[in-house]
Formats: C-alpha cells, structure tokens, sequence
C-alpha cells in the first residue's frame, strides 16, 4: 500500500479550519483568536525546522549528531518539566533533579529497546532512535514533573505531619514515606489510565501513523505495545528517581525538613 | 538518664537565628518553664533544642552529646511536641506504635479506648493536642519539649496534664514547656527562662 502523499495545498485547505474557529472566537468575544494564531505559527515553524534538520540527521546517521540531538531534546523536557512546578527546588537543583532523572530513565530505556528489541541497523540509528527517545522522553516528563510538583506541594502542605513524625524520631525516610508515595501515584496515574484506555477511546498517534503510511494492523499494534512498555519503564523509572532525589534534597542528614530549600511561589 | 548526679540536660552556646539564649543545665525531675510574648522566640528555640531546625551549640543529654547521637535517636529521647499537632493517617490509632498501651493515658485525659478509631478530621484542637501529647510521652522520653501544652485546653483537662507531668518529673525526666499562664509556670518550674524582644532571653525564678 503506498503512501499517499500531501501537497502543500493539502495542508493549506486544513489550516482553513483554524480560520473558522479564529473568526468564532472574534465574533464571540473569546479572545483566543491571537492566542491560536500564534501558537499555530508556531508549531508550524517548529514542526517544520524539525523536519529539516531530522532529513539531515537520517541523511547522515552519525552517533555524535544524533546524540547531541538527543542531549538536546531531554535539555528542553528538563526546562518544561521544571515550568510545570509550582513549588520547585530552589538553585540548580530545580533543573537538575528532574532533567538527570530524565536523561537517566529515556536514555536506558531506548538504549535498552534499541540494543535488545528493535535493534536497528546501526543501533544509534536516528530514523528509530530519535522518534522513540520522543515518545519516551514526551511521557517521562509528564511523570516527572507531576511526581516532582505532588512531592513538593504537599510536603509544604503537611509540613506539620511531616515534622511531627521527625520530632517523635521517625527517620526522614519514614516521615516522608506517604509524601512521596502519593508522588509517586501521581506521576504513573496518566500512563496507567492511557494503557488501560489504548484501543477503547483513543488509537494511539504512533500506530495511527504507521497504519496511515501502509503498515500492517496487527505489526502496527505489536510496535505500539512494544512502546507502550517502554513508556511505562521510562516513567516509572524517571518519576522514582526524581521523587525520591527530591525527598533527599528537601531533608538533610539531621533528619530535618528543609522547605528553606524551595524556590519561593511564584505568581 | 544519669545516675552520678550530674546534670541531665546541658546546653552551651546554643545558636539559630533569631534568638539568644543563656547556657543552662537542667536537673533529672527539674521543670523549666519559657515565657514571652507571642512572637518572641519560644518555639525557636524548643524547635533548636530538638534539632529540627539548623542551630549550633554544644548539648547533652547525661554524657552524650547531641551531635555523636543521630537525629532520630536524639528526638526519641529529647521530644519536642508542636503546639499544631500534625497526623499523617486518617484514624487516630494509626499514629501509634501500640494504641492499647497509649489509651489508658488518653483516658486520663478524657478520652476513651474508642477514641483510636475516629477519624482525624473530626477532631477538636483540644483533643488533638491532647492525642499528640500522649503520642510523645508513651514513647518515654527523658526530656519533653513541650510547645504551649495546655493552651486551649478546660481547666479540668488542664490539671490531668499537670498531673502527668508532675508524675513524670518524679520519675526522673525533665521538662521545657512553653506557656502564657504565669501561674501554671510557678506551679511547674522553679526556674522561667524568659523572652524578651529580639528573641533574647534570660533565665529567672518564676515569680
């Protein structure tokens, strides 16, 4: 089955659509009409930009690109993983928890899928590894950032619970045992809910994808599966490591709790 | 606990921000009240004592120093008892090692057997300091830190606390205790450790 391919008019005749809600949005006084249009532009040029510099990257399959491709990618789940927090640590640390946890969790899993699963042909293969560090890396930081926020916010809102527990001698692990374990919670409850929806509600965009440019069904659902469980690992894996890093650095070797060391609200 | 006479409790040169505080030692069975207005320092320094906040200072407990003890060893045996108390399950029995041998203490204190399975939530304040009091002093400590124990409890309530903790005296612990009752001061302690602004303070006979 080929694929069938669009011309620029194609996509032209879609962006029509965004028109008419512009124009609903006017007439109804929404004031989305600039909001939409801009963040439209934007992912026109973004998407676009990608799609030249992936053609380079597939054109040259070089380790080193792809990996500074990579590195670069996780840079940017970093800073959006720290924006999703209300209460972030303060310093350094408020990037670097999160964005370490997340460099650790995608990279061993896509190494880890690549090396032992798909295994491509050179493993580093950017045509495979690019899209899937993606997926994992999108899902990652949605975990990471929610476990890191819950975390946070709600060792500033049981901090009497919290210190009551330190000042009968429970050890900070303990005393923070349900803090964190809520966290936790928090941060797999959106992939637990997709894997339990995938299929009822919602075709996931991968398999859609790869069922649109001519794969077969059943190869297209074995590859979803596949990624399903890689996301799952990458967020698991991402959200214990920053959650449980976070508890460390919110507490010190005293066995105190140290909220002096988040960032103060912002807004 | 020491049994050569010795001080049980030492402090020198205790230091946090925000409050100045005289070296002192306190005696096995000695009761020491802190006073000052709202504000002035008082849970600072219960707080530093129990070393849930950063502070310096050479303390003791007998003949180990704070500092060679780990932190929850410390607090196990230097209790500090907030004056918001804080609960982390949803049923009061939970906040227990063993509630069975905590309840005949909260029956003391007007409570019953029953009260470990109430819900948290539908607690009073008074019934919560009270739960949080016995929460600590089941665990034995040999000094209790205590943030304003009997505020906002009634007068009836108020002498069961009293009680106990002249019952614990007599069993050789020490205790700080925090209060705006001046009276309920003189009754305990001897000797007041007195804030004045700017979180300085000075030890006085109470009265």
């Amino acid at each position: 089955m080929p694929l069938i391919t669009l011309d620029y008019w194609d996509i032209a005749i879609a962006a029509l659509l965004l028109l008419v809600n512009a124009g609903l949005s006017i007439w109804m006084q929404l004031g989305l009409a600039r909001d939409t249009l801009i963040a439209a532009a934007r992912m026109v040029v973004q998407l676009g930009l990608i799609g030249l510099v992936l053609k380079l990257l597939f054109a040259t399959v070089s380790p080193w690109l792809t990996a500074l491709f990579a590195l670069a990618m996780v840079l940017f789940a970093g800073r959006e993983a720290m924006a999703r927090q209300e209460r972030r640590l303060a310093g350094w640390w408020g990037y670097g928890v999160g964005t370490t946890a997340m460099l650790a969790a995608a990279a061993i899993v896509t190494i880890f899928a690549l090396t032992t699963q798909v295994q491509p042909d050179p493993w580093y293969n950017p045509r495979y590894a690019i899209p899937m560090l993606g997926m994992i890396l999108g899902n990652t930081m949605t975990g990471v950032a929610l476990g890191l926020h819950t975390l946070t916010s709600t060792a500033v809102r049981e901090k009497a619970a919290i210190e009551a527990r330190l000042a009968l001698g429970h050890p900070r692990k303990a005393a923070l045992r349900h803090v964190a374990a809520g966290a936790l919670r928090t941060a797999l409850m959106p992939i637990v809910n997709a894997m339990a929806a995938t299929g009822l509600v919602a075709l996931p965009g991968m398999m859609t994808g790869q069922i649109l440019s001519g794969v077969d069904p059943v190869e297209a659902v074995k590859y979803q599966t596949l990624i399903m469980f890689l996301i799952a690992g990458g967020t698991g894996f991402g959200a214990l490591t920053a959650v449980l890093a976070g508890a460390w650095r919110i507490t010190d070797k005293r066995h105190r709790l140290r909220l002096d060391r988040l960032a103060a609200k912002r807004g | 606990m020491t049994s050569d006479g010795g001080p049980l409790l030492t402090v020198r040169g205790l230091t946090r921000a925000g409050i100045d505080i005289p070296d002192f030692d306190l005696a096995a069975g000695e009761a020491m009240a802190v006073l000052g207005p709202s504000g002035s320092g008082k849970s600072l320094f219960l707080r530093a004592l129990a070393d849930l906040d950063e502070n310096e200072g050479d303390i003791q407990l007998g003949r180990e120093a704070r500092d060679a003890m780990g932190a929850p060893d410390w607090r196990r045996r230097v209790t500090y008892v907030a004056a918001e108390s804080g609960w982390w399950a949803e049923t009061v029995a939970p906040h227990y090692a063993d509630w069975n041998a905590a309840a005949p203490l909260a029956t003391r204190l007007g409570l019953t057997r029953e009260t470990g399975d109430w819900q948290i939530s539908r607690l009073s304040t008074g019934e919560r300091q009270r739960l949080a009091l016995v929460r600590a002093l089941i665990q034995m400590p040999d000094v209790l830190l205590l943030d304003e124990p009997t505020s906002g409890l009634d007068g009836e309530t108020e002498q069961a606390v009293e009680e106990i903790l002249v019952e614990r005296l007599a069993g050789g612990a020490a205790i700080l205790f925090s209060t705006h009752d001046e009276d309920q001061a003189s009754r305990l302690a001897k000797r007041c450790l007195r804030f004045a602004g700017g979180g300085k303070a000075e030890i006085v006979s109470c009265r």
